[in-house]
């Protein structure tokens, strides 16, 4: 079934929500958001793509195979809890690098945290599309 | 000194990212043998450590207990997470051979190094809630492995498998709230602690029950043990070999942990409820197996009555019963995972694993019948084998404590395993093969990497076995930890955690209970 109004809808949509959920991403240190939830947004958009373009499609705009996506996440999750043995701390101490910090503005924070967060972004996004991928190809 | 306590679970965990990377290869296999080598370097060098230092606990993150995360290896963790290391390392060996080319594409490797992590994460984790992670970690993982064959009968022991466990998750996680709600914390060592303090006693105690019926089901405690033996006899060897040593386990070692830490409050109640399991878990395990033909039927019912004498060192709780259940716990991991795999080398020599459809395996190597003697004799209690040593601790343990009753159900149930293991030996072993085939070892193919593994753990049952003294002693060390549980709270919480221990109403004289109680 493909109906031309969910495909030329579809395009403003998955853009919008992949564009959305790296916001969700990004400013989830301090508020409502963060890779989990991020993860599902994007994952929601390219579930929208499958839908309306089907499932051969939308495996080759992700280019990458969902469970790699996954496992490299995964990795990128447990590399941002390694990096704290550099600093001789605990396993998972958060890191931070403020870039232009003055005494009054903490400047740009770069952290491990956020290295985190992402390695999240791809399990959620990875395992969802594996999951919803499989369920569309078995029909 | 963190690092000691998160690289057992670290390694799993990189390794497995690695071997699903890598799933395409025929590398990804060894790929899991090196990262369980390493991962059991890691458990030694923890191991040495506690044993130097006595109770170790990390805060993850740096975020102090009891809000942080806190990873804590008492004596009996880290025993666990050694055992698990070298099962994990003998049945990745063994899967060099058993596991071939197509169930590695489908991530064999990668979900058997996330079950060991999860296993390893439910040892060491020194919360509640985390210790609910760690289970659902082990059990995707091992639904994952359950039906990575695909076939009717994999399905079918996979669902019961997965459905029963998320019943016992449910129990667990309204245990959990429940506790939450009554104490507003889930560490363990600040559990210890809270749990003093709660008003309504009674109700403790029924979240107890809860927790117990939750683990119960996680350790196939009568009667709530039917998965178990729907779906281990299903997967592949290596599969059902590692969770025969391990899963079960896991909730032995739950029950282990609640019970001497946490709800230690109403002892007279829980414990006795805990012996009335444990002696019907061994009978129903042990009936069980008598009346099964299949090779690992037979070995999966033995499990229950087996899990039944550690709940029975649990609920004994003397000093030296627990010396029991600890050592039992060491003991059976490594027997019985061992059996397993001999098991799949039979159908591997003969072509089928109902045992009256089987046979000749005597003739076709000696030297594999008297690798499962090893096993087989120390399960059933034989001396000088490890399991003589563990029945004998726990038999006296329960004679010392004048339960006679008990103490002769669990020597009855060690004659009864005694058939079970010569009905194997009968007609698996000594029987020629109905069928007139003559299997050989020497022409089995890939038969180094499924015979190392077997060697490697009937030698460790010999070593427990004829030099019983320094585990012995081991084990004892362990359970005075568990009986007394100021090193575990102070290595978590710091020194002045119970500086102010809260008054114990026996201790006060009549009257003052009288005005506690208006």
């Amino acid at each position: 079934m493909k109906s031309i109004i969910l495909i030329a809808g579809s395009r403003l949509l998955v853009a919008l929500l992949t564009v959305f959920s790296v916001y969700m991403l990004l400013r989830g240190h301090n508020q409502p958001g963060g890779g989990f939830i991020g993860g599902l947004v994007a994952a929601v958009g390219f579930v929208i793509f499958a839908i309306a373009c089907g499932t051969e499609d939308a495996r080759k705009a992700l280019r990458f195979r969902p469970t790699d996506i996954a496992a490299v996440g995964l990795g990128m999750a447990l590399f941002a809890g390694i990096m704290a043995a550099i600093w001789s701390d605990a396993f998972f101490t958060g890191q931070w690098l403020f870039i232009n910090a003055t005494p009054e503005d903490k400047g740009i924070p770069l952290s491990s945290v956020l290295i985190f967060d992402v390695g999240v972004f791809l399990v959620v996004l990875g395992s969802v599309l594996a999951i919803v991928f499989a369920l569309e190809e078995e029909v | 000194m963190s690092w000691y306590l998160s690289l057992p679970l670290i390694l799993p965990f990189v390794t497995a990212i690695i071997c699903y990377l890598l799933r395409e290869r025929a590398i990804g296999a060894w790929i899991s043998v090196a990262g369980s080598a390493v991962g059991l370097v890691a458990a030694v060098a923890l191991m040495a450590l506690v044993l130097d230092h006595g109770v170790v606990a990390g805060q993850m993150g740096n975020w102090p207990a009891p809000f942080g995360i806190t990873l804590v290896a008492d004596l009996l963790s880290a025993v666990m997470v050694l055992i698990t290391a070298i099962t994990a390392l003998a049945v990745a060996i063994y899967a060099l051979s058993d596991v071939d080319a197509r169930h590695g594409r489908f991530g064999y490797h990668a979900l058997f190094q996330i079950l060991i992590a999860g296993v390893t994460g439910a040892f060491l984790t020194g919360d509640l809630f985390n210790l609910y992670v760690w289970f659902e970690v082990m059990l995707i993982a091992s639904f994952g492995l359950l039906v990575l064959n695909g076939g009717k009968e994999q399905i079918d022991g996979g669902v019961k498998y997965v459905v029963l466990n998320l019943v016992s998750t449910i129990i667990f996680l309204m245990g959990i709230g429940l506790l939450y709600g009554q104490t507003g914390t889930l560490n363990f060592a600040d559990l210890a602690i809270k749990v003093r303090e709660v008003e309504n006693q009674a109700l403790l105690t029924v979240i107890a029950m809860m927790f117990m019926v939750a683990f119960g089901v996680k350790a196939a405690a009568f009667p709530v043990f039917f998965w178990l033996p729907a779906a281990y006899h299903t997967p592949s060897f290596s599969v059902s070999a590692v969770f025969a040593g391990l899963l079960t386990k896991v909730g032995v070692y739950a029950l282990m942990r609640m019970f001497t830490l946490v709800f230690d409050h109403d002892i007279g109640y829980t414990h006795t409820i805990l012996l009335w399991v444990a002696c019907l878990t061994m009978v129903t395990g042990v009936l069980g197996a008598a009346a099964q033909s299949d090779f690992r039927k037979i070995l999966s019912f033995h499990i229950i009555s087996q899990i039944g004498y550690m709940i029975l060192g649990l609920a004994i709780y003397t000093p030296l019963a627990l010396v029991g259940a600890v050592f039992y716990l060491v003991h059976h991991i490594i027997v019985k995972a061992n059996l397993f795999l001999i098991a799949g080398i039979s159908q591997r020599l003969t072509g089928g694993s109902d045992v009256y459809k089987i046979g000749g395996l005597y003739k076709a190597s000696p030297f594999l019948a008297v690798l499962f003697l090893i096993p087989a004799f120390s399960l059933a209690g034989f001396p000088p084998l490890s399991g003589f040593w563990a029945k004998y601790v726990i038999v006296k343990a329960s004679l010392d404590e004048g339960l006679w009753v008990v103490a002769f159900i669990a020597l009855a149930v060690g004659l009864m395993t005694i058939y079970s293991m010569t009905k194997i030996w009968a007609e698996a072993f000594w029987k020629p093969h109905p069928d007139g085939i003559e299997p050989k070892l020497a022409t089995l193919p890939g038969r180094a990497a499924l015979l190392v593994p077997v060697i490697f753990l009937a030698v460790l049952t010999m070593v427990i076995g004829l030099m019983p003294d320094p585990f012995v002693e081991f084990a004892t060390r362990a359970s005075v930890q568990l009986l007394d549980s100021t090193a575990y709270i102070t290595a978590v919480l710091g020194e002045d955690a119970i500086a102010a221990p809260v008054p114990d109403l026996d201790d006060l004289p009549t009257t003052e209970i009288l005005e506690v109680e208006q």
